[in-house]
């Protein structure tokens, strides 16, 4: 299913290196990730060395190279939120839902990762569930936002 | 109230409200509003107001009362409300922290009634993705005057004439910026607006391109008929779903409507503009990394000697590159004239500057005032000073490339010229507040995470001057600081500033420089006493 899918995201592009960050981006949205045969393919695609590919794809802070959790908690570590906590809720997330930083849980439910700004400045500290912002964050508010976890239960 | 009147209800719909549920209090709103039988009640969606951390906001327009906070439950009432003889609800009314007493109207706030609006004068008040609402304001009325009336060269004349300068932090004169694009030799140009808002603590580009995306489109439109380009790019952060929507919606609506594309306005000129996502890395603010990432390249930035993006830019032609608010500004300096713009802001520093304001102050959010103001006009007047009557230390500006100035310099004028000799920069505008609990060791370590992380690795100063400093940093942050490393920053620093290739490196050491500079005190407390005086840092009790 992936090859179909695949196959349909290059249909759309002409094929040329300038066109590189748009298809890995693509790929990215459809895909959730860059597996590696993904890379091998675009590489082909746009007619460059596959390390090219590698080498951008490493580069920007975008680009995942292993699958994501089904649902990715973005801590906010602008200046802002920094000021106003971002750390200790990020300590609180770690302790619940048990994972750091830049991992995913092996049952792929969580994936945990910082950006430098989400540009919510005034509502900070804040983070994202997937695409939803939730700002002005608190230890409580941590917990209401995982409860489930916090009694051990990490089901679906 | 009056009921002949039409009733236009204002939700914003930045990000911040979003995330506030505007989007559903707008939906509900309008739901709700077709069955009330209470006369005319137009619901609008609109871009930021400022006021974020009073979000969702809502405007009631003609009156101008402000809501704030608002929730899904307040719906019904608010349209009530509306109704003849209905009352305005003072539970949402806006509250002034100190005495808590209720201004309902928002040009009464001090937080806005201080403020002058000219880049943000409509994100607030039309809707965004409605171009109808930008003309009727006069929107397009530039690029006709600019193509129909004037020749390329007097487009650029009137700009240099106006004396704006890049409002993406380095302060470069526009006007001299599209001239030198418009006479370097190529076939063919382009024009690229740099909406790359990398720097944590800023979102005024993001509300810009939220609130008013016509206005950006059609300064990149005029800019590109000044310096001949038949391409325009926005160059957007990946992390700015909204404005990238917002942004294809209005390329769209600008197409439809005869302002982009082939023969604009019957004229011979032709351009298009397409969007680039940013896929996330700050040293992409710098041109010529952030050409090299639309090639296909890692973003990073050419070696030296390298010629001007404006000579040799995308693709080897000569590249116009502008911030967001840069673009921004040029309708109303053709539409108004240079010397309307020119009568705002000091001598060197035209026009007005857009502020996030964030951190440990009362009023958080979007502001924009004269250049030349005060720091403490910003803070006290619009900001109403510092959270929970604590005390202030300092105000961080400019971003990873910017710096903490204390008390001593709040009564200094903002302007590019004057923040760059107190150590600090303008920057795309981040401006945060911090107060007595902050600690000024862990803001100069924090803004070394950040650097260390996000410099490109390609020349040593920076890639290891960066791990070097965080290392000392960190040390000291632990309570293991060694007399000698206040010393050891001040040389690093001066070396990094001096050997790194572009202008990260070159800016990174200014976060220590400041601190040092400024909250020398605070670094020996940690070194000598071992003690953090604002008690952030988890100084151990024993040495290693």
């Amino acid at each position: 299913m992936e090859e179909i899918l695949f196959e349909e995201i290059l249909s759309s592009y002409r094929g040329d290196r300038s066109e590189l960050v748009p298809i890995l981006q693509d790929v990215q949205a459809n895909l959730g990730y860059l597996p590696e045969k993904a890379m091998l393919n675009i590489a082909r695609f746009i007619g460059v060395p596959e390390s090219h590919v590698y080498s951008v794809a490493s580069f920007y802070a975008q680009f995942r190279l292993m699958p994501l959790g089904k649902k990715r908690v973005t801590i906010c570590r602008g200046t802002a939120c920094h000021i106003r906590g971002a750390p200790q809720i990020l300590g609180e997330i770690e302790g619940i839902i048990g994972i750091n930083e830049g991992e995913t849980s092996e049952d792929l439910e969580y994936t945990l990762e910082s950006v430098a700004c989400i540009g919510c400045c005034a509502l900070a500290p804040c983070l994202k569930i997937n695409t939803d912002v939730h700002g002005e964050m608190t230890i409580e508010k941590v917990k209401e936002l995982f409860p489930a976890l916090e009694k051990g239960e990490s089901d679906v | 109230m009056s009921s002949d009147e039409q009733h236009k209800v204002l939700v914003c719909q930045g990000t911040g409200c979003v995330s506030g549920g505007s989007e559903k209090i707008y939906s509900l709103l309008q739901e709700q509003a077709g069955r009330s039988d209470g006369g005319e009640i137009h619901i609008k969606r609109t871009g930021c107001h400022g006021f974020c951390q009073q979000g969702p906001l809502i405007v009631l327009e003609p009156e101008g009362t402000l809501y704030t906070r608002v929730k899904t439950d307040d719906v019904p009432e608010i349209l009530q409300s509306l109704l003849p003889g209905g009352k305005l609800l003072d539970r949402l009314f806006y509250r002034d922290p100190l005495t808590q007493k209720a201004i309902p109207k928002y040009h009464e706030i001090p937080f806005y009634s201080q403020q002058e609006r000219v880049i943000l004068r409509y994100c607030g008040s039309i809707d965004p993705e409605d171009i109808d609402e930008y003309l009727a304001v006069g929107g397009y009325e530039a690029l006709r005057k600019a193509i129909l009336e004037m020749s390329p060269e007097e487009v650029i004349s009137e700009v240099k004439r106006s004396g704006l300068r890049g409002l993406g932090g380095a302060g470069f004169p526009t006007g001299i910026k599209w001239e030198a694009c418009r006479k370097a030799p190529g076939d063919e140009r382009y024009v690229i607006c740099n909406a790359d808002e990398g720097d944590p603590g800023a979102f005024q580009d993001r509300s810009v391109l939220e609130g008013n995306p016509h206005s950006v489109l059609e300064g990149m439109i005029i800019a590109a008929y000044a310096i001949n380009a038949k391409k325009c790019i926005i160059y957007v952060r990946a992390e700015y779903p909204l404005a990238v929507n917002r942004l294809k919606i209005a390329i769209e609506q600008a197409r439809r409507n005869g302002f982009l594309g082939r023969n604009i306005l019957e004229s011979n000129f032709t351009v298009n503009i397409d969007i680039f996502q940013g896929a996330g890395a700050f040293v992409c603010g710098e041109s010529t990394a952030l050409v090299r990432s639309i090639e296909g390249k890692r973003g990073r930035p050419k070696p030296m000697p390298r010629p001007r993006t404006s000579e040799i830019g995308l693709w080897n032609n000569p590249t116009l590159l502008n911030n967001v608010k840069t673009f921004a500004n040029i309708p109303l300096i053709i539409s108004q004239g240079s010397e309307q713009f020119a009568c705002k802001g000091t001598e060197k520093s035209k026009g007005t500057a857009v502020f996030s304001l964030t951190g440990k102050v009362a009023n958080c959010g979007l502001i924009e005032v004269p250049m030349g103001i005060t720091l403490r006009k910003i803070i006290y007047d619009i900001g109403g000073g510092i959270l929970k009557g604590k005390a202030f230390k300092a105000v961080q500006t400019g971003g990873p490339s910017g710096g903490c100035l204390p008390e001593s310099m709040l009564d200094m004028a903002v302007d590019f010229d004057s923040l760059k000799q107190a150590g600090s920069i303008m920057g795309s505008g981040g401006m945060v507040v911090m107060d007595e609990d902050t600690c000024m060791v862990d803001v100069a370590r924090y803004f070394l995470d950040f650097t260390r992380r996000e410099s490109c690795g390609q020349c040593l100063p920076c890639r290891l001057g960066t791990k070097q400093m965080f290392d000392i940093l960190d040390d000291i942050t632990k309570g293991k600081g060694k007399p000698e490393d206040i010393e050891l920053l001040t040389e690093l620093s001066e070396a990094i500033k001096k050997s790194s290739i572009c202008g990260l490196g070159q800016t990174v050491p200014n976060p220590v420089l400041t601190t040092l500079r400024y909250f020398k005190d605070e670094y020996e407390a940690h070194i000598k006493e071992k003690k953090c005086p604002a008690g952030v840092c988890m100084t151990q009790k024993e040495s290693t």
